[in-house]
């Protein structure tokens, strides 16, 4: 079977160790996950998980099968036909001369924004799809890359169906 | 009512029915064991050599009952020599409540004297665990914890409850005993489809695991196999859930399981999967298995349907509601040439079996002891067993009074687990108990002879003793060029010495003579007695599959 890129969004109560909780469990039953983001929702009392993984569908049907069984897990839903994603990145880039108008034409481009400034380097706010986030660190990397983070994707479904509604 | 956090336990405990619980006191349960005096007409404590001890006792309780098992134990190492035997539960689907006291919340995170994050230590080998931070929510923490214990796929549950909640009071009113969770009932559609598939079916072999022991459902499924004219055969957990005279039952299959049972489940084309996970050691090489078959598998569990293996169908929901609307809705037919077949694979057991005592030249041989054990042993025994050769015979050889009439440790395979839980069967049942041992698995934890002894818990202890650790010799024997490293146990233990010196009875058997003799002494005597029974060190388990072999790899004779 083909390994596919999918993203698994996950409610949870919002209690501290619950987040242990879902990783011990990726942990012990081998999972390896490519990026995993969790915050607050509408509804106080539970938190949201969205994990991007890659895998067949044996994997992506055994994730889902043993979120399920962890009691802190309210409602597991794989987020089909392309869902809104989007994903935060800061990066820092060297800032020479000889690159500056580049890197300020690729900032415009991928509508970015320059957030720090100084005249060794430059940190830069990205959001997007991660595959635009990608193309942005390829573009940056022969300025000298000096450091970068990104968040990971959060993603919602499109239209009004909402996941605790489905 | 306002009463303190460790009454507010203790009455949950009582109101959710539980009326013996198995553990050991220490600094941070004081409190507990100070309310247990108070409610000692209600709760019967049992008090164990080891933690270790209470955890298996408690779960040996819950096999031989179906009932929610509980134990007790203080915090830091109390807490984590409870760690074997939940994790003992947690692979076999045993229902457990463990309770464990911590330091004082304003002391938690400071390594204190006896801290340790229990719940953490426990995150993988639990259902679900607890840390209880506030009184306020102590007691429904615990009845939720029975809940789930209990609900769909059982399991164990930690309750992790710091002292000063344990002191602190708060209001507590009675409630009545949690429901299980009903499971969800199977989609008519798919009683349906797998009965379509039963009546194609010329080969049909039912399969039943510890998921359908424990329902009671041996006798159904026997009708069921007389209707559609099938066969039988169960996974180590499964053992006991079929009645011992029903004919169409082969016994165990897997790695050491009955030649006809494993090699007719190999050649089946329909295999009715009840209440089983596919377990490797059942499965042998998975690319392998019952590769000839379409599967149907009844589980509560939706992650155990095409975990292992590829299944054809799979009724995820009550097991007990699916499977008796499958029975019903099935036609009766039957398959000549099937039984015809089975019946030659049977005849060729025999005669491996046959050959195999032919060339034995002991004196007592492991399947003598069982003879002897079935013809001996009183009505409703329960058959405990610690982990190893011993198990594997028992497993292949022990007749059963019905189910949750064996307890042993299947998944896990935790040698040390069988004298515990031997006493907590006799606990729950007060039914004579037999534990067969062997002689590096009765050394682990024979501690817990202090408890039988103190508690008159008449325990027969059937020691396989043949001076080694024979499981692993014998793999030493076959895979690794007769290499015995470390599996020769030269000690010089008396173990019927041993025995007398805790206050319990011992008697030495080296013939089939000697042992009937002690063992019909024994189940007289109503005391716990230790039979040290000597066997030859190079008896092995067969038949078996070697590591990663499939069914027709199976070893039936060593030369």
């Amino acid at each position: 079977m083909e390994d596919k890129k999918f993203v698994i969004a996950v409610y949870v109560d919002n209690k501290s160790g619950v987040l242990t909780r879902v990783t011990a469990m990726f942990t012990r039953r081998g999972f390896n996950i490519d990026a995993l983001t969790v915050g607050e929702t509408e509804r106080s009392e539970y938190s949201r998980i969205t994990i991007s993984m890659s895998g067949d569908d044996y994997v992506k049907q055994q994730l889902i099968n043993q979120l399920k069984k962890l009691y802190v897990v309210k409602k597991v839903e794989v987020l089909e036909d392309e869902p809104i994603k989007r994903e935060l990145m800061l990066i820092k880039v060297e800032n020479k001369s000889e690159n500056r108008s580049e890197i300020m034409t690729a900032v415009d481009v991928f509508r970015a924004s320059v957030i720090d400034y100084s005249p060794e380097g430059m940190c830069i706010e990205v959001t997007g799809n991660p595959s635009k986030i990608d193309a942005f660190v390829k573009l940056m990397q022969p300025f000298g890359i000096l450091e970068m983070c990104r968040t990971g994707i959060v993603a919602l479904d499109r239209g009004t169906t909402t996941l605790l509604n489905k | 009512m306002k009463l303190t956090g460790a009454q507010i336990l203790i009455q949950t405990l009582i109101e959710q029915g539980v009326t013996d619980v198995f553990g050991y006191p220490g600094g941070q349960v004081i409190n507990i064991y100070d309310a247990l005096y108070e409610y000692k007409d209600k709760i019967n404590h049992v008090l164990t050599a080891h933690e270790q001890g209470a955890s298996h006792a408690a779960d040996g309780y819950s096999r031989a009952t179906g009932k929610v098992g509980v134990c007790i134990a203080t915090s830091g190492p109390g807490a984590t020599n409870l760690v074997t035997g939940i994790a003992t539960a947690m692979l076999d689907s045993i229902p457990l409540v463990a309770i464990t006291g911590n330091v004082p919340n304003s002391l938690i995170g400071k390594d204190s004297f006896q801290e340790i994050d229990i719940t953490g230590v426990t995150l993988p080998i639990t259902k679900h665990n607890y840390f209880v931070s506030k009184i306020e929510d102590l007691a429904d923490t615990i009845r939720e914890a029975f809940a789930i214990a209990k609900s769909g796929r059982p399991g164990p549950v930690l309750i992790d409850i710091p002292k000063d909640v344990q002191v602190a009071k708060y209001d507590y009113e009675a409630q009545p005993i949690v429901e299980k969770t009903p499971l969800p009932k199977v989609e008519d559609s798919l009683i349906e489809q797998a009965a379509a598939l039963i009546k194609e079916a010329k080969k049909p072999y039912i399969y039943v695991g510890g998921g359908a022991a424990g329902l009671g459902l041996g006798d159904a499924i026997a009708a069921f196999a007389e209707k559609i004219d099938a066969v039988i055969g169960c996974s180590f957990m499964g053992l006991s859930a079929i009645p011992q005279n029903c004919e169409r039952f082969l016994g165990m299959q897997g790695m050491h399981g009955h030649y006809a049972s494993s090699m007719s489940q190999d050649e089946a084309d329909l295999i009715l999967a009840i209440g089983v996970r596919f377990s490797d050691r059942a499965t042998g090489n998975v690319s392998k298995f019952a590769k000839k078959s379409k599967i149907i598998q009844l589980d509560p569990d939706s992650a155990e349907v095409n975990k292992n293996v590829h299944v054809d169908l799979g009724l995820v929901g009550d097991v007990e509601d699916s499977f008796k609307r499958l029975a019903e809705k099935c036609e009766s037919h039957s398959n000549p040439d099937w039984i015809y077949r089975v019946n030659e694979l049977k005849k060729e057991e025999k005669t491996f079996e046959e050959e195999i005592a032919a060339e034995s030249k002991a004196t007592l041989t492991p399947k003598q002891v069982f003879e002897i054990i079935n013809e001996k042993k009183p009505a409703k025994t329960i058959i405990a067993t610690d982990v190893g050769q011993h198990q594997m015979w028992a497993a292949q050889n022990a007749h059963f009074d019905g189910p949750r009439r064996f307890v042993s440790s299947g998944g896990l395979g935790t040698m040390g687990f069988g004298l515990g839980a031997a006493i907590g069967a006799y606990v729950a049942t007060k039914d004579p108990v037999v534990l067969i041992t062997g002689d590096g698995s009765f050394g682990m934890n024979l501690n817990e002879l202090a408890t039988a002894v103190t508690y008159k818990i008449p325990v027969v202890i059937v020691l396989m003793n043949n001076g080694v650790l024979g499981m692993v010799r014998q793999w030493q024997t076959l895979f690794f060029g007769k290499r015995y490293s470390n599996t020769v146990l030269t000690r010089k233990t008396d173990f019927v010495a041993l025995a007398k010196s805790f206050g319990a009875e011992g008697a030495l058997a080296e013939t089939a003579v000697e042992f009937k003799r002690a063992f019909e002494t024994a189940i007289a005597s109503g005391k716990p007695t230790v039979i040290d029974v000597r066997i030859d060190k190079d008896e092995m388990v067969l038949p078996m599959l070697p590591p990663g072999g499939a069914i027709s790899d199976i070893i039936t004779k060593v030369k």
